[in-house]
């Protein structure tokens, strides 16, 4: 996890083709922890619901052979419910709730330990990749974080 | 059970700003109503969920701004309304 990167999955542990769980490590130290918050170092939450965005996204990436972009559209009952902290180990799970004409929504949580961070729903409007390089860099780190490229190819 | 209109109309009022007595058969749901693209997508999503179907807004979108069908076949309340029970009519 490097939270000044916006790069939040450490890597995949399971996909299905309707339910992905991702892990992260919350590094021990970053720029946004001097901020936030001096003296209390935390993750924020629009960080958590960045993460747990991305795994969403992953996930409806694979579903899609990495045709199309999902773009974060809406956060829907969102609740953060515990604080994360520098060096928690984060296990991120996110599945379908409905795959529509153009947009998709997941039901995504973050649990650390077995105890409960965070969770939320969300929408994303599913469109064409905007620039071949932002495709490119998606292809890329999904393999770095370990989605096979069969898996990318048979989920449609 | 109330008719496909009628409960379309109950989910826009419920997901938009829009009043539901605002809402006739002949109202369209962008040029009249003035819903925005971000409540349409929960409008469609409730649809969706509500009438067990895919509503194929990006099918429906590209007939349009190819001028294969008129703006009125899919987004005037009526019509949209029709096109709901043919989809749940197809499913069936």
């Amino acid at each position: 996890m490097l939270l000044e990167y916006f790069s939040m999955i450490d890597r995949v542990v399971s996909l299905a083709p309707e339910a992905i769980t991702a892990a992260s490590r919350v590094p021990d130290a970053s720029p946004v922890f001097e901020g936030h918050f001096p003296g209390h170092p935390l993750v924020p939450g629009v960080l958590l619901i960045e993460t747990m965005a991305q795994a969403s996204g992953y996930l409806l990436l694979s579903r899609i052979g990495f045709s199309r972009m999902p773009f974060l559209a809406s956060v829907k009952e969102a609740k953060l419910r515990s604080f994360v902290a520098p060096q928690a180990e984060l296990t991120i799970d996110a599945t379908l709730v409905h795959d529509g004409s153009g947009y998709a929504v997941t039901s995504a949580r973050i649990t650390a330990g077995g105890k409960r961070i965070c969770d939320a729903e969300l929408t994303f409007r599913i469109m064409d990749f905007p620039d071949p390089r932002l495709e490119e860099a998606m292809r890329k780190r999904a393999a770095e974080i370990g989605m096979s490229a069969t898996v990318m190819k048979n989920d449609h | 059970m109330a008719s496909a209109f009628e409960r379309i109309a109950d989910i826009i009022a419920e997901n938009s700003e829009v009043k539901r007595d605002a809402i006739t058969p002949d109202s369209h749901v962008i040029n009249d109503l003035g819903i925005d693209s971000l409540d349409f997508l929960d409008i469609v999503f409730a649809i969706d969920k509500a009438f067990g179907i895919k509503v194929p807004v990006e099918a429906w979108t590209q007939e349009v701004n190819a001028g294969t069908a008129p703006p009125e076949k899919y987004f005037v309340m009526k019509n949209l309304a029709t096109r709901v029970e043919e989809l749940v009519a197809a499913k069936a």
